[in-house]
């Protein structure tokens, strides 16, 4: 006998389906797949195939936009597959919370501005983490404690997780925004009773893996969980939001991938991976930017050190808009280094209006970004990209280091930090060994800032005093427009 | 949940992480907050429980937790492709799109 063709198979794979639809609700009593299931599962793994597809597209800006399409394909097919799953036997409720959802979250989307990026991320990550302690929770209180240690485990860690996420990521905002203050609050003790509030929080999932009917510790480990997101946020400075934003972003996707566990979900698991992983990522880059270790970044309080501006009255060339427009107007080959005084001006097409007067001028304008510059990764390219800056003349700190030196000039503009020689030189600085733009090794550095005030971490900049160095003082929009103007004339 | 599940859930996890690592790994630094604001995007695909929450019967309490996580996960799905894509409008190249 030959064996049978693919045809037969096929034929039978047919029939087998054919039969399941047929008995539907004795094929559910058997735990078999419905087709109302078979439709939902086969959707969730269309969906997973496209997030892949489009996360690919990111690697490079021109399949970027292709890339999020796919991913949005893939949610609307999650979603629609969700929506026939056997266990929905009413649509008020969903209706309700899609209508308020849409509704929320179109301004969200449209009308935002890009200099409030960080802050519309970090809301966003609590609505995240929100959405998914409130899953956890509900998935508790409906299957109780039969779900299995396995589950109940990641039912708990999903929960903690996401209150954590949920609060933490409205304290960042809360930051960002300017309703809490951007410096690190700290108190005596602060980190012991961190350590022993997680030691608290791993004892509870514990506890209710091997009792899993006291709801108690279930809902006083969401608690907690609300608790810690705060504290573990609140002494952390403005500056290191970028690794703060990043590690939010892990939690909220670990807090999905436990609830993919707990649910037996696959996309759940993907999407929480990806997500996941995506923020882990980010948070290494980052604090490699900085040169510190998560640790450090967390439990450092990092900025609460007084100021260690020295005391001598170094003297600095402040310089008119008129005479930066005059060494602008000489220079062949021009530097602009943004930073977070840049969003905060909101100066970026200011900037980019200077830019394009150099290069009618005849000068080769770049710009440099360092990977930490603004609050949060990729801030300062989201800027310049909505000013119509061309994203091949924005170069990165390992592109951009060595031209420096055979530039003419450089703007640095609302940055400080990110172009202090002292983390190359000063061994007792606080930020020695972070990665930084040479500036300083050009022919002429104008530097933009507010006043003479040292910059955010409260270190003193060697560049402010050097020959070199004209100090432009002023807000970077004003100032930027101004020396415009001069050029101008 | 036991024991056989929850490996194979690893198993996904595993793969899933190291593929990510890998298309992760390849974002340029100028596309970093689009690609948050993307994986913010589809990590509301976690409405895959949430409605099922809410739809399904199972008394005021998990409905209402439902529905919230519904409307929460639905605002980072919607605002979040908006925004991600609003924002990547904008990367152009010298002379063209």
């Amino acid at each position: 006998m030959m064996a049978p063709g693919p045809f037969v198979v096929a034929a039978q794979a047919a029939h087998e389906v054919a039969a399941q639809a047929a008995h539907g609700v004795a094929a559910q009593a058997d735990g078999e797949t419905t087709p109302r299931m078979l439709l939902y599962r086969v959707a969730l793994l269309v969906a997973s195939f496209l997030f892949l597809l489009g996360l690919r597209g990111l690697s490079r800006p021109e399949t970027a936009r292709r890339g999020l399409q796919y991913a949005a394909v893939g949610m609307l097919l999650g979603v629609l597959g969700t929506l026939v799953h056997e266990d929905i036997v009413s649509y008020h409720w969903i209706i309700l919370g899609l209508v308020v959802g849409t509704l929320i979250g179109i301004p969200m989307g449209l009308w935002i501005p890009m200099t409030k990026m960080p802050e519309r991320i970090a809301l966003s990550h609590a609505f995240g983490g929100l959405a998914v302690a409130l899953v956890g929770l509900a998935e508790y209180i409906t299957k109780g404690p039969e779900m299995g240690s396995f589950a109940m485990a990641a039912v708990t860690t999903e929960a903690l997780l996401g209150s954590i996420t949920f609060t933490g990521s409205l304290v960042a905002f809360g930051k960002l925004q300017g309703l809490l203050s951007g410096k690190p609050q700290t108190f005596v003790g602060q980190n012991t009773l961190n350590f022993v509030l997680i030691g608290a929080a791993l004892a509870g999932i514990v506890t209710i893996v091997i009792q899993p009917d006291l709801s108690p510790v279930m809902f006083g480990l969401a608690g907690l969980g609300l608790l810690l997101g705060v504290l573990l946020v609140m002494p952390i400075g403005g500056a290191d939001m970028p690794v703060v934003i990043c590690l939010l972003n892990a939690y909220a996707g670990l807090a999905a991938a436990a609830a993919g566990f707990a649910l037996d979900n696959e996309v759940l698991i993907i999407c929480g991976a990806l997500d996941g992983g995506s923020g882990i990522i980010l948070a290494l880059i980052m604090s490699k930017a900085m040169n510190r270790s998560f640790y450090n970044v967390l439990f450092g309080a990092f900025g609460s050190v007084s100021a260690t501006v020295p005391g001598k009255a170094a003297a600095v060339r402040e310089g008119a808009p008129e005479d930066a427009a005059e060494l602008l107007k000489l220079a062949g080959s021009v530097i602009i280094v943004p930073g977070y005084g840049m969003a905060v001006a909101q100066a970026q097409h200011a900037v980019r209006d200077l830019a394009n007067a150099m290069a009618a001028n005849g000068t080769r304008v770049r710009f440099a970004v360092h990977p930490v510059a603004g609050r949060m990764p990729g801030h300062m390219n989201v800027l310049l990209a909505e000013a119509n800056v061309p994203y091949d003349e924005v170069f990165e700190l390992e592109d951009i280091n060595s031209e420096f030196a055979q530039a003419d000039a450089v703007y640095v503009i609302g940055a400080n930090d990110v172009v202090n020689p002292a983390a190359e030189d000063d061994k007792t600085s606080p930020i020695y060994g972070m990665p930084v733009l040479q500036v300083w090794k050009s022919a002429t550095v104008l530097f933009n800032k507010r006043s003479l005030a040292s910059g955010y971490a409260g270190i003193d900049n060697p560049v402010f005093y050097r020959d070199n160095t004209v100090m432009v003082l002023g807000d970077a929009k004003k100032m930027t427009e101004d020396i415009g103007k001069a050029m101008a004339h | 949940m036991n024991v056989d599940k929850f490996l194979f859930g690893l198993y996904i996890f595993m793969l899933a992480a190291f593929l990510g690592y890998q298309v992760i790994s390849r974002v340029p630094q100028l596309l970093h907050t689009p690609l948050m604001a993307f994986t913010n995007a589809i990590s509301g695909i976690s409405l895959v429980a949430s409605l099922v929450i809410a739809g399904s019967d199972h008394g005021l309490t998990s409905a209402i937790f439902g529905t919230i996580a519904v409307a929460a996960a639905t605002i980072n799905v919607v605002g979040g492709f908006l925004i991600t894509d609003r924002m990547l409008k904008m990367f152009k190249k010298r002379g063209g799109p």
